[in-house]
């Protein structure tokens, strides 16, 4: 979700006071007070890059969840939802919940067994070199970018809310997380992100309660969103029948296969920055529950961004408009629903919580990135290409100088952004290329024997370069939608779909073709890494309730009800 | 998560939920006693008082429960 230009426009929405400061320095104070605590545990490259593995299930799966759930996913989101209706659930519902339990179930296993420290490590493990290489230089590429972008954000909207200087906000966000994941790695970076778990509940949850009591409940709330906009904004899969019958100009067909069955397990299963925090898990059983935990509580996190979204449409007394009609009007954006409802409902005190939830969802998405990033850089840059023979001592010094390197990165991205605003919409677009394609590679890689190291690359970089060259396709050509979406009145995310659907889809072709033209691995070197080939430890000893299936078949139970509750 | 001697990620969730409860109670308490001349919408249900309240008992129980040296 991109923040927009039209932010720079309106003046700041909220006033900050005395107590509502406090609350922001003591939660500076506290982040840092715990990196610094945890720098005497981080001394070894397991303790710094995966945090000793020695996470409960609760920490991983809280961490899993909470690197997803950063300030720009909740305004974001919150926007689209004013935009879009209650469509926008189905990136929380469909679009996570059944590839987070297929994860936990299906995925985990091999990741945890082959004791591989990344995505990018299993791929030289399962692929060989060439695959590694691909994969660990567009993410560390990516992740760097994104950071900057993140950081770019909290910048922004806290110019807007707050009317923070801009220079300001940067300077602080940048050594703030340089300090605690330089010092702590992926253990600091994990207990911040908890603690903002908690903070973003604390500080959202009150906008949907307040919300429904100003608007009567939930049905008084629909009557008024049918009001206000549309009674579709208040129906989940009823008006997926057409690309024309829904305010975002998609079909099912998109929803499910391209959003539920691409984008969402290549993002959820295969993006190094959710899943370091499931290999952080201190045993196996713990790996495979954290990702149903996670998904437990993604359940219910439109509760605070989806219902304000709705709450917005219903209460709020002006029109919130598209970016460049804000831009053109000083009107107020999609965007910035979430902290108007914030200055709506929050006086001092709930004011700074809610201020700093949002500041602790962007402070964390900057530190996942760069954690992540750091880990990447260090074992399959590195450690693979430059310096085999690393000590250990040399990697954690490696993380740390790599750590602030990317912050520094960041900076300068952050600065790019603001000087080229459109660098964002690519960056995120660049960001998807990946996604879709590695997830048919490291799929194939777990689930078929017969893949070879050569299908595998080639199958990854076909089904990138593919995307890439569809993406400009329809930038050159806009009547190719027609082609890439199969509607000529598909919009951007219908768009996004369909081009990961099919670039996965290549992937996995070519992969197969090569891999049937090429030498098999022979069965000793896919021991652990490969299903057919990997002892899966027997859950016997545990009874029914501890297994993660049982609660997998739970939160599968309640995603069904909620879909047809909303249908 | 909780090793030997370490301070466990609870009770640095329990500091931040009493410290941060405590102010927002104290700040709605002397909203109560001074009401604001523009007052937020719904501020006759003083939601930061209960609020406040709530998150700071939450914060002292997990402060309790996961204390250093447990």
């Amino acid at each position: 979700m991109n923040l927009s230009l039209a932010l720079f426009v309106s003046p700041h929405l909220v006033h900050l006071s005395p107590v509502d400061a406090v609350i922001i320095v003591f939660y500076f104070a506290l982040v840092l007070a715990i990196g610094f605590y945890l720098k005497r545990r981080s001394n070894t490259s397991e303790d710094y890059f995966l945090a000793g593995r020695e996470m409960t299930a609760w920490i991983a799966g809280l961490s899993f969840l909470s690197a997803n759930l950063g300030a720009l996913e909740l305004m974001g989101w919150a926007g689209a939802t004013y935009q879009y209706g209650i469509l926008a659930a189905h990136w929380y519902w469909i679009g996570a919940i059944p590839a987070m339990l297929f994860l936990g179930l299906v995925m985990m296993p091999f990741y945890y067994i082959s004791k591989t420290h990344s995505v990018p490590g299993y791929l030289k493990l399962r692929y060989g070199e060439s695959s590694r290489a691909l994969s660990a230089i567009s993410f560390a590429f990516m992740t760097v970018l994104m950071s900057g972008i993140n950081m770019y954000s909290m910048a922004l909207v806290m110019k807007v809310v707050l009317g923070w200087d801009i220079n300001f906000s940067i300077l602080v966000s940048s050594i703030t997380v340089a300090i605690y994941v330089g010092l702590g790695g992926l253990r600091s970076a994990i207990f911040n992100e908890v603690l903002q778990f908690v903070l973003i509940w604390a500080g959202a949850l009150l906008i949907p309660i307040l919300g429904l009591i100003e608007t009567g409940g939930w049905n008084n709330l629909r009557v008024q969103v049918a009001r206000n906009a549309s009674a579709e904004y208040t129906h989940l899969w009823s008006t997926l029948g057409s690309f024309q019958s829904n305010p975002m100009g998609i079909h099912w067909t998109g929803i499910v296969f391209g959003l539920g069955a691409v984008i969402s397990f290549g993002y959820w299963t295969t993006d190094f920055l959710v899943v370091q925090r499931v290999l952080s898990a201190k045993d196996l059983r713990a790996a495979k529950m954290a990702p149903i935990i996670g998904a437990a509580f993604k359940m219910f996190v439109p509760l605070i961004v989806i219902l304000p979204g709705l709450i917005g449409i219903a209460v709020l007394p002006m029109k919130l408009v598209g970016e460049g009609a804000a831009v053109g009007t000083g009107g107020h954006s999609y965007n910035e629903v979430l902290p108007l409802l914030l200055a709506r409902y929050c006086g001092p005190g709930l004011l700074g919580l809610g201020v700093t939830a949002l500041m602790a969802g962007f402070m964390s998405g900057m530190a996942g990135n760069v954690s992540a990033f750091s880990t990447v850089w260090t074992y399959d840059i590195y450690s693979a290409l430059f310096h085999k023979n690393a000590s250990d001592q040399q990697l954690v010094g490696m993380g740390r100088w790599s750590t602030i390197g990317g912050v520094a990165i960041s900076v300068g991205t952050a600065y790019l952004v603001i000087q080229f605003l459109s660098i964002m919409d690519y960056v995120q677009a660049l960001f998807s290329f990946f996604i879709a394609p590695l997830f048919g590679t490291v799929l194939l890689g777990m689930l078929w024997k017969r893949a070879t190291a050569a299908g595998g690359f080639w199958g990854l970089l076909t089904g990138t370069v593919s995307s890439i060259a569809m993406w400009a396709w329809v930038k050159v050509d806009p009547s190719a939608l027609r082609y890439v979406a199969l509607s000529p009145y598909a919009r951007d995310m219908a768009e996004n779909m369909y081009r990961a659907l099919w670039s996965c889809l290549l992937c996995v072709v070519v992969t197969v073709v090569v891999s049937l033209f090429t030498a098999p691995k022979l069965a000793s070197e896919l021991k652990g890494l490969v299903y057919g080939e990997t002892e899966i430890p027997s859950e016997g000893e545990f009874a029914f309730y501890q297994r993660p299936v049982f609660w997998a078949g739970a939160v599968a139970v309640v995603f069904v009800v909620l879909n047809i509750l909303f249908w | 998560m909780h090793s030997e001697g370490s301070i466990s990620i609870w009770f640095f969730i329990g500091i931040s939920l009493l410290g941060n409860g405590l102010l927002i109670l104290g700040a709605g308490l002397y909203q109560v006693a001074h009401p604001p001349a523009e007052p937020v919408v719904l501020f006759r249900l003083h939601a930061n008082v209960w609020w406040g309240a709530l998150l700071a008992m939450a914060g002292a129980a997990y402060c309790y429960h996961f204390r250093p040296g447990r």
